[in-house]
């Protein structure tokens, strides 16, 4: 088992390597001038010349591939010509803000989303079942930016319930960075007011990312629930006396779960990727918002910097589920 | 008191085509130290007149139309879920025909085991062994300790090391094995055996009969044998009952019915069967006897 | 004691394959989940075919305003009401229904075609060919797709074609894929093996013999793809990328209805449904064809 991750940790590298030169061949192809940009309008060519040298723009582009490989390793990852900061300080600083953000969507996704299907492939046909999977049909339907907007409408807007926008008041200090996830910072400080008011904050936005995830999942684990319940062994745990609860939760969780978890592994890209859409409702200062201005400004250093982060951390997302499906299937147990 | 006694079961299944009738009135009657035999095609009904005396079948396309099934006096039919729940696996055991699909893939054996063990116990603790006054942690190394007895009983070998196998890890004799030990762990009254040995070769099937004799003559138990199979029949059953098309043709002591078999039917299944000195072109099927003529 | 009875061999009234086809659409039609999903796409199509002949307000769609009348809640005269600057809602969503169907179906129809192309040649050549796309493709794969998507869109510049190219280079992956799995599938199987052994060019043997056979999978993917097609393009509208005004377009027309929350909330509701209608509708079809097409999916 310890082999089988190792081996895959390490051949995470190649695909890192090859990843960054794709998005820097495909940076330098795209049209668009980030110095130019930067520089502005009024800009005299020699500024921009300058500026051009500064960021290493004028060196020939197999060079400018190597310094930025070597780069990489040392934790230089160039630098941002819009906020004219290392890429790397911008990343760390915008990166706790979205896992928190994915995070949190995971968990509501999965704590709801697989107990729905369970009981809704049990109580087939029921009312619960009806009414759950349309919204889940719903749910899939209904963009996540819209539905953030609705949300703010109905729960902060008008209902004044939540707040409307923000990982933390203004005026207010948020809880002091162990994790840079505000929730766990401020339960590990002991302040539960900063965990409500994180919470609080929290709780709109991870719901607008959530519900995507969550009718799907539901939607997977039904699925297989209703194919696992017609098994065989199923039944002989029945006719031997096991009761309908310790039959339900503890076995045919276990085996239902296995096409959950492709899905939850596919939902961790697609959270990771769209949070922008959220972020910019919410104004929640996470990777996605950096990004996109990266992109708008034709800022590539930045956008290649965050592709990779994204990269790694699905990367790294699939070697766990492929881990976890050993755990949860004993026959493809890689020993 | 008689162990099990089916009288006039009728049972019909509800389909997208309407409601047909399935049992046309079973009567039977087990007693201990019995091993009846139940043949007949398939679709005769044998399957789901097993199925019955537990309740495993959902009663929304099934309906009982008449009848009892009474078990050590009790009308099954008229029990509770509840009822029923305590006693599978305590007092009624039941293996199936397919050892590779009835064992959860997923876990290991002794987890399955355990449950069914911790589950019988909870109902009656002296089935573990223990007094009822016994704490979780004694309950739960009793199951384990009894699992692994019963595995040995059974003929698993090393069953203290092999109780944390899993199923794939077990051959196919093994593993139907394994759930012989799972049915009888609960120390039940009456065995159920569905086609246990259908999905078994040859030498496999001879091992596993004489393991459901040899539990016979232990514990008095009784045996409900459903098989399509006349020779499994002829070798350990005490009792046969022909069953055609949800009724019971013939029924009583495996020498008469298989060596003096008075109805038609009953003769003509025996004809059937291949014997060393067939020739070829004389396999006999059952195709050219009317169905009306048992209806 | 046996009955003889003479046996006849029922004529057809359809061909075989006609016969598939009915009975698809039968099982079809027992799901009516789906057929809505069908009746409310196929009201879509037409309406954003009909758009420019149909729209209430056409000088707004061209960028006539009417400060007058802005911000005026639903009413008779503008069902979803009027914006900043006076414009109908209803016909901006109406005209934008053209742009959001249109991409949709574009980004598909091109991420099949490219998709195709590559997972066939891929899985037919095999070796060093398909290691070389699949690592490719695998590679595209892990870039998040709305990044790229940006990206490339926001390089290429504004309009509807850019915004289409950009998307479907996320797209086509999946599909090559997915192309790739069946043709290495279906390569070995006897009927390829005589079609080569009686000289056929693997041109040949690949458009005629192998594509028509894996046509299932491909289209349950795309129907179940164009929803999220329409929510990718309305996704880049709402960062700002792809479309520029007056085009309407959905997903512009929701972000720049974000400022004059809650007050004038109608501007932002009225594209908004309009995404999860047209997306909602598509799911419920691609559901409805996935579930006669694909054998494995009955529930």
């Amino acid at each position: 088992m310890l082999l089988f991750i190792l081996r895959r940790l390490i051949l995470i590298v190649p695909i890192l390597i090859g990843l960054t030169l794709l998005l820097f061949v495909v940076a330098r192809l795209l049209p668009g001038d980030p110095v130019g940009l930067a520089a502005g309008p009024n800009a005299s060519a020699e500024t921009i010349a300058q500026l051009r040298q500064e960021f290493g723009f004028d060196q020939p582009l197999p060079i400018q591939y190597w310094t930025y490989l070597t780069g990489l390793l040392q934790g230089d990852w160039g630098t941002s010509v819009f906020t004219r900061r290392p890429v790397f300080e911008d990343i760390l600083t915008f990166l706790p803000a979205t896992l928190e953000l994915v995070f949190a969507a995971l968990l509501i996704a999965i704590v709801v989303g697989i107990p729905l299907g369970l009981l809704t492939a049990v109580y087939r046909n029921g009312v619960l079942d009806y009414v759950t999977r349309t919204l889940a049909l719903g749910g899939i339907a209904m963009p996540r930016f819209f539905l953030g907007l609705l949300l703010q409408l109905a729960f902060a807007a008008w209902l004044g319930w939540l707040p409307l926008s923000g990982r933390y008041p203004f005026i207010e200090i948020p809880p002091e960075t162990v994790t840079g996830f505000y929730t766990i910072d401020s339960l590990i400080a002991g302040d539960f007011y900063a965990f409500r008011v994180a919470l609080a904050h929290l709780a709109l936005p991870a719901f607008a990312m959530a519900l995507s995830p969550l009718a799907t999942i539901m939607r997977m684990m039904r699925a297989s629930t209703i194919e696992v319940l017609q098994q065989d062994y199923v039944m002989t745990e029945r006719a031997l006396g096991l009761s309908n609860r310790l039959i339900l939760f503890k076995y045919v969780l276990k085996n239902a779960m296995t096409s959950t978890l492709t899905v939850i592994g596919l939902y961790v890209s697609w959270l990771l990727g769209g949070t922008v859409l959220v972020e910019t409702v919410f104004d929640w200062p996470g990777l996605g918002l950096y990004a996109t201005q990266a992109i708008l400004t034709q800022d590539f250093m930045p956008v290649i910097g965050v592709t990779l982060v994204i990269a790694i951390i699905y990367l790294i997302t699939m070697l766990v589920v492929d881990v976890l499906y050993g755990v949860f299937n004993p026959k493809v147990r890689y020993e | 008191m008689t162990l099990l006694k089916i009288s006039n079961l009728q049972l019909s299944m509800r389909s997208y085509e309407g409601e047909t009738q399935i049992l046309h009135g079973i009567d039977l009657a087990i007693e201990r130290g019995e091993i009846w035999g139940m043949v007949g095609e398939t679709g005769s009904g044998k399957s789901l007149t097993g199925l019955s005396i537990s309740r495993l079948i959902p009663t929304p396309p099934g309906r009982y139309l008449a009848g009892s099934i009474e078990f050590q006096g009790k009308d099954l039919l008229k029990a509770s879920e509840q009822e029923m729940r305590t006693l599978r696996g305590r007092h009624l055991g039941m293996i199936f025909q397919d050892p590779t699909t009835n064992l959860n893939p997923v876990f290991r054996i002794g987890t399955q085991l355990i449950d069914v063990a911790l589950h019988a116990g909870h109902a009656d603790p002296s089935v573990l062994g223990l007094s009822p006054g016994a704490s979780r942690r004694e309950f739960k190394r009793a199951a384990r300790q009894t699992a692994i007895d019963m595995l040995a009983k059974v003929g698993i070998p090393e069953a203290a090391k092999r109780i944390d196998d899993y199923p794939h890890q077990f051959s196919g004799g093994m593993r139907q094995r394994v759930l012989i030990a799972m049915a009888m762990i609960g120390k039940p009254d009456l065995l159920i055996a569905d086609e246990p040995t259908t999905a078994l070769d040859v030498s496999v099937q001879a091992q596993v009969l004489r393991l459901i004799h040899d539990l016979v003559a232990e514990r008095n138990i009784g045996v409900l044998l459903i098989t399509h199979n006349l020779g499994v029949v002829a070798q350990i059953c005490t009792h046969v009952a022909v069953m055609y098309r949800g009724r019971i043709l013939e029924a009583g002591r495996v020498d008469d019915v298989l060596k003096r078999p008075s109805h038609t039917y009953t003769r003509a299944l025996l004809d059937s069967v291949p014997t060393a000195h067939t020739k070829r072109g004389e396999l006999r099927g059952l195709s050219d006897l009317s169905p009306e003529a048992f209806a | 004691m046996t009955v003889q009875h003479p046996i006849t061999i029922p004529t057809r009234s359809q061909s075989a394959r006609m016969e598939n086809w009915s009975r698809a659409f039968y099982r079809f039609r027992q799901s009516w989940l789906s057929v809505i999903g069908l009746a409310i796409v196929l009201v879509l199509i037409v309406l954003a075919i009909l758009a420019p002949y149909i729209v209430p307000y056409p000088e707004h769609v061209e960028g006539a305003t009417n400060t007058a009348a802005r911000f005026l809640p639903p009413s008779a005269e503008a069902w979803f009401g009027t914006n900043e600057l006076g414009q109908d809602i209803f016909s901006l969503v109406l005209v934008g229904s053209q742009v959001s169907l249109f991409s949709g179906l574009a980004v598909v129809f091109i991420a099949i075609v490219v998709g195709t192309t590559v997972g066939a040649i891929a899985g037919y050549f095999g070796g060093w060919i398909d290691e070389v796309l699949m690592r490719l493709t695998d590679l595209l794969l892990t870039i998040p797709s709305l990044i790229l998507a940006m990206t490339v869109a926001a390089a290429l510049g504004t309009g509807v074609f850019n915004m289409i190219v950009a998307i479907s280079i996320t797209w086509w992956p999946a599909y090559a894929r997915l192309v790739r799995g069946e043709v290495i599938g279906k390569k070995e199987e006897q009927f390829v093996v005589a079609a080569r052994a009686l000289g056929a060019g693997w041109l040949r043997i690949l458009c005629r013999h192998i594509l028509p056979n894996i046509v299932s999978p491909i289209v349950v993917k795309a129907s179940l793809d164009m929803g999220f097609a329409i929510l990718t393009v309305a996704s880049l509208g709402f960062v700002g990328i792809g479309v520029k005004p007056p085009t309407p377009e959905w997903g512009t027309l929701l972000s720049g209805a974000r400022s004059y929350m809650p007050d004038y909330w109608w501007t932002a509701v009225a594209p908004g449904m309009a995404i999860f209608l047209a997306v909602f509708a598509f799911n419920l079809l691609g559901d409805g064809l996935r579930d006669i097409l694909d054998p494995k999916a009955r529930r």
